[in-house]
């Protein structure tokens, strides 16, 4: 008898400190602002996908140590491995979408595949998706495309500006006429992305365009590259990612094409795409956006408020890194449209819907860029609801073996008198197939 | 009327002889560059026969389809590349050599020991979850970033045969010592099987396994030994594939290629493993540089290699004109 009222007083006790802890956690979260976070650390694309996870991660944990939150609003957040596979990526959204206080804040899947997935649910979720250089290209439009914000570029525009860089190289844009450009690219929605922007391009320009696909995960190019070797492309454009990067280079050094020819996306263009081909990746392009490989202000404090704490994601050394640097300001994206929505509807936790409000009034002045210890890492960036990019920008860049450097006078905008008409005319066609109703963005602009 | 089995065989071989040599006989292609992809088509398929080798040993001497090999390759490439950031290349692959007796032993004991007498599907079931375990495990000690294997092969291109082809062939150093490597591994293999004791056992078992238990050859160690030789196998091809493409996960997928060659060779055949590689190998890259550019051309296909599944679609014909590969032994059951 008294065994079973032990337990039972047991069972009494566990079950009140259970609730105590639950109504604690409650009370916690009720100032919390959940970021869910899509991430590859394992599989094919881990290379990648690491080091842009842990930039993500540790600028979240920064504002949490040394600003204490967005303006006293604790930051929360949950990793979820997608693997880079899209099945894998709308399992993560659905489990993570309704968490936290007010929902997922935005989402940034760091996969155009699952980006594109997830664009048909955001039109009922209403959760923003932020695409920092990649995603939908037409998704500039924020009148069909709501809830994508592919700030900073599109693939349109990455395509655009290597076109002018080369037309640039060969002494004008005349120039190009009769020219060949072999596209190698991931045989995915992200390496079909640019496709459309170059046949246009070739048209109006005059070169010839090779299409070269590459498939998953991107080991398999002999085939890509004796046919290169046998057409002799004047330019290689390189959309690849992850391990396909790195086998490009050492494919392209076994079958003798120069590396100084070949030019990469901004995926194509980090550490570990090029460190794994050695010497041979000397001399290889690519384009940078956003944020180069360096360290500024925010380093310093993501080391002396994470890292010295003990609390860094990944290896101090890396800090700094290309896809470092990227994932950190993707991050910054998320915490400053909260910022932002904060001015209208107050500091507390915000909903997707809000969150997106913020979004299409994001203004990262040059001054802000500066507060925010980012100087030299991104361009300002101002959205609207009609443009969602904010900006268009690149540069160049090139390996020396040991390091990414800029080439001089090499910043380009996207040509928006191509773009432009390409991006309203798709997302139009796309609003029509999908029967969405369109938002007056000259009348929410204005507003 | 009955049509003799070597009819369908011949015919299928003369059809693909005759695709072979297309591009070369309508003059759509310069012969030099033909021989490149010819010589490049060779060399994969070398790399893929060094896996499909692993496969075929375990399934000889064990009747165990083993669909972890792949994660077996990735999983010694790992241990090597790792290893040899400490110690030098030679003294790594000693290293990786032990881990994977190790591991033979492991898988013995906790896999394959209690599955005994168990159905085929349930023991390939058993591989498929030590594929998942050895991808997973070997990322988590290992690391998932892409390593180097520094063989001090120099990866620049020779030019050969500049006095028969106009503006030469070109060969890479790699691929010529991938396949000196492997002519040594099977030769090495072809002695270990015909010459030793234990090779000998080996056959024995895997002719008949009762046969072999019953004058004393003791399973269990049959087993370890050839997972073990599987696992030096799979050192081999994951040295040779990690120097050229580097160390990383993907390696473990494209070692799936080694299943059309097994097919397409027949499970317990080692030279079907090395003939099946070199036909699946020249294959997908005369495919994929010759066949799909017009196919995409007249088609209008959204694009997408075919070398992917090109290799698939020649095993399922051989398959279909020869079930049991073309090196395989044929099974006839009596009812």
């Amino acid at each position: 008898m008294k065994r079973t009222w032990r337990g039972a007083l047991a069972v009494v006790a566990l079950a009140a400190a259970a609730s105590l802890a639950t109504s604690g956690n409650a009370l916690a979260q009720a100032n919390e602002q959940f970021f869910p976070v899509l991430v590859y650390r394992t599989g094919a694309y881990a290379p990648n996908g690491v080091p842009w996870a842990n930039g993500y991660v540790d600028y979240l944990k920064l504002v949490n140590a040394r600003d204490g939150g967005i303006n006293g609003v604790k930051i929360t957040f949950e990793e979820c491995e997608t693997g880079y596979a899209t099945d894998r990526g709308v399992e993560c959204y659905e489990r993570l979408k309704a968490k936290g206080p007010s929902g997922a804040t935005t989402f940034q899947p760091l996969s155009t595949g699952i980006t594109f997935a997830l664009t048909d649910k955001s039109f009922t979720d209403h959760i923003p998706l932020i695409t920092a250089g990649y995603g939908r290209a037409d998704s500039v439009d924020g009148s069909v495309f709501g809830w994508n914000f592919p700030i900073g570029g599109t693939y349109w525009d990455a395509a655009d500006i290597l076109v002018q860089h080369v037309g640039k190289k060969l002494g004008g844009m005349d120039k190009l006429k009769g020219k060949k450009i072999a596209l190698v690219y991931h045989d995915s929605p992200y390496g079909k992305e640019p496709i459309a922007l170059l046949q246009e391009r070739a048209k109006l320009n005059g070169f010839e365009l090779i299409l070269l696909p590459v498939t998953h995960p991107g080991v398999e190019q002999k085939a890509t590259w004796l046919q290169i070797r046998q057409q002799r492309p004047d330019f290689v454009f390189l959309w690849g990612w992850g391990v396909m990067n790195s086998t490009a280079i050492k494919e392209a050094v076994a079958t003798g094409y120069p590396r100084d020819k070949m030019y990469g996306v901004w995926w194509s263009g980090a550490e570990p795409d090029v460190l794994p081909a050695g010497d041979g990746a000397k001399g290889y392009n690519a384009l940078v956006f956003l944020a180069p490989a360096g360290k500024g202000q925010v380093h310093n404090d993501i080391v002396k408020y994470v890292y010295d704490k003990g609390q860094g994601t990944g290896k101090k050394e890396d800090i700094g890194e290309v896809l470092y640097n990227r994932g950190m300001v993707s991050a910054m994206f998320g915490v400053e449209a909260v910022r932002k929505a904060q001015e209208k509807f107050g500091k507390k936790p915000l909903t997707g819907e809000q969150v997106r409000w913020g979004l299409e009034h994001l203004d990262i002045t040059p001054d802000m860029i500066k507060k925010l210890g980012m100087a030299g890492f991104m361009e300002p960036i101002k959205t609207s609801c009609d443009n969602h990019e904010g900006a268009h920008a690149a540069m160049v860049e090139t390996w020396d073996g040991k390091k990414w450097n800029v080439v001089p006078n090499s910043r380009y905008e996207s040509d928006l008198k191509i773009i432009d008409p390409m991006i309203r005319s798709s997302a139009k066609k796309y609003a029509e197939e999908k029967k969405l109703p369109t938002r007056d963005c000259a009348k929410e602009d204005g507003a | 009327m009955n049509i003799p089995r070597y009819v369908p065989v011949a015919a299928l071989s003369a059809l693909l002889a005759a695709g072979l040599i297309a591009p070369l006989a309508t003059g759509e292609t310069a012969p030099g560059f033909w021989v490149e992809v010819l010589i490049g088509g060779l060399m994969t398929g070398v790399l893929y026969s060094l896996v499909a080798l692993g496969f075929v040993l375990i399934f000889k001497a064990s009747g165990v389809f083993n669909f972890a090999q792949g994660a077996m390759v990735l999983f010694a490439a790992l241990a090597v590349a790792r290893l040899a950031e400490r110690m030098p290349v030679w003294a790594a692959v000693i290293g990786a050599v032990v881990i994977m007796i190790a591991l033979a032993f492991a898988v013995e004991r906790l896999v394959l020991r209690p599955l005994v007498n168990q159905d085929a599907v349930a023991l390939l079931m058993a591989t498929l979850g030590i594929t998942f375990f050895l991808n997973g495990f070997g990322q988590s000690i290992w690391g998932s970033d892409i390593y180097e294997i520094n063989l001090g092969i120099p990866r620049e291109p020779m030019m050969v045969l500049g006095n028969v082809f106009e503006g030469g062939v070109l060969v890479n150093r790699d691929d010529i010592a991938a396949a000196i490597t492997a002519v040594l591994l099977v030769g090495a293999l072809a002695v270990f099987f015909r010459r030793t004791a234990t090779g000998r056992a080996l056959r024995a078992v895997a002719d008949d396994h009762q046969a072999a238990q019953s004058i004393g050859i003791p399973l269990d160690r049959i087993w370890v030994i050839v997972w073990s030789v599987a696992g030096v196998v799979a050192i081999v091809g994951g040295v040779i594939w990690g120097g050229k493409l580097g160390v990383q996960f993907s390696i473990s997928q494209v070692a799936l290629k080694a299943l059309p060659v097994v097919i397409l060779g027949g499970f317990e055949s080692v030279p079907g493993a090395i003939v099946g590689g070199l036909i699946i190998g020249v294959g997908e890259k005369m495919a994929e540089v010759f066949l799909a550019p017009p196919l995409i051309k007249a088609f209008d296909l959204a694009g997408g290699g075919i070398e992917n599944w090109f290799a698939y679609v020649l095993a399922l014909l051989f398959l279909l004109v020869r079930p049991e590969g073309l090196f395989g032994e044929r099974r006839i059951d009596r009812v």
